[in-house]
């Protein structure tokens, strides 16, 4: 017998996290909704504790959770400078919502439909540091992709700055 | 005691991408749309986090592809949030209705 999720704190975990992205977009202050954001990246990275994946989840609060929400906060800080600024509309949008329906309602479709290959989960899964192994085995490994992750990473920093510099004259 | 398999865990994505891609084309304040955009990677990287679990859990394949996706989904924001200041010191606002001139 395969070692499966616990159903009840997949159930708060989805809860939370469906509730904070409902919570995005239901908010009418951008401060708000950033808060909200925060919420559901952290409900996320409990998930993937349940995955078994930790250092994703380290990953996806130190990320999405610190970096991210840090830096919507600050550009929400910098641009809407004044309370009446950061309170808007919710701009409901009926074509949107179709949209959206027709795209989940196509993918439940293609889950409902998808045989996935292993039904049962294994029981034991490797640890943090055979991912560092695997990641850096030089046969079959992920080493230039991560060179490539780290000049992707390296142009938008320098892109970020060049593009938020104040302008001469 | 109830247990959950994959599927729960990509109808779950499904979900969270749906809702972001709503907020993604409804929202008309440019931060709102970013935010929606980070919604839909997390979703992205749940779903493969999830598969790699039951698919490929010796070689982890999803967790390094969703660890370079937020890679580039941390970049998009940066880049992203970096424009939309230069696009607020250019013209004293970020809603998505005074880009209107970007359509050449």
């Amino acid at each position: 017998m395969g070692e499966t999720v616990n159903g009840v704190a997949f159930a708060i975990l989805a809860f939370a996290s469906i509730g904070g992205a409902v919570g995005v977009l239901a908010s009418r202050n951008v401060v708000h909704a950033g808060f909200w954001l925060l919420e559901a990246m952290v409900a996320v990275a409990g998930l993937y504790l349940l995955l078994s994946a930790e250092f994703l989840a380290l990953v996806q609060l130190l990320v999405y959770a610190g970096a991210v929400s840090v830096l919507l906060l600050f550009v929400v800080m910098l641009t809407l400078r004044r309370r009446e600024d950061a309170v808007r509309p919710l701009d409901w949008s009926l074509s949107g919502a179709v949209l959206a329906l027709l795209f989940g309602s196509m993918i439940y479709l293609g889950i409902a439909n998808f045989d996935i290959p292993v039904a049962e989960m294994p029981s034991t899964v490797p640890d943090i540091a055979a991912l560092g192994e695997i990641l850096f085995a030089l046969d079959g490994g992920w080493v230039l992709p991560f060179e490539i992750a780290s000049l992707v990473l390296l142009v938008a920093l320098v892109g970020a700055v060049w593009w938020s510099k104040e302008d001469e004259k | 005691m109830m247990q959950v398999g994959p599927g729960a865990f990509l109808a779950l994505a499904a979900v969270l991408f749906s809702l972001g891609l709503y907020g993604a084309v409804s929202k008309k304040s440019a931060v709102m749309v970013l935010m929606s955009l980070e919604i839909m990677a997390v979703a992205v990287n749940l779903n493969m986090v999830a598969l790699s679990r039951w698919v490929t859990p010796e070689t982890m394949t999803g967790q390094f592809f969703s660890m370079f996706t937020m890679v580039v989904s941390a970049a998009e924001i940066g880049l992203g949030l970096a424009l939309v200041l230069a696009i607020y010191r250019r013209s004293r606002s970020i809603e998505l209705s005074t880009m209107e001139r970007l359509k050449g």
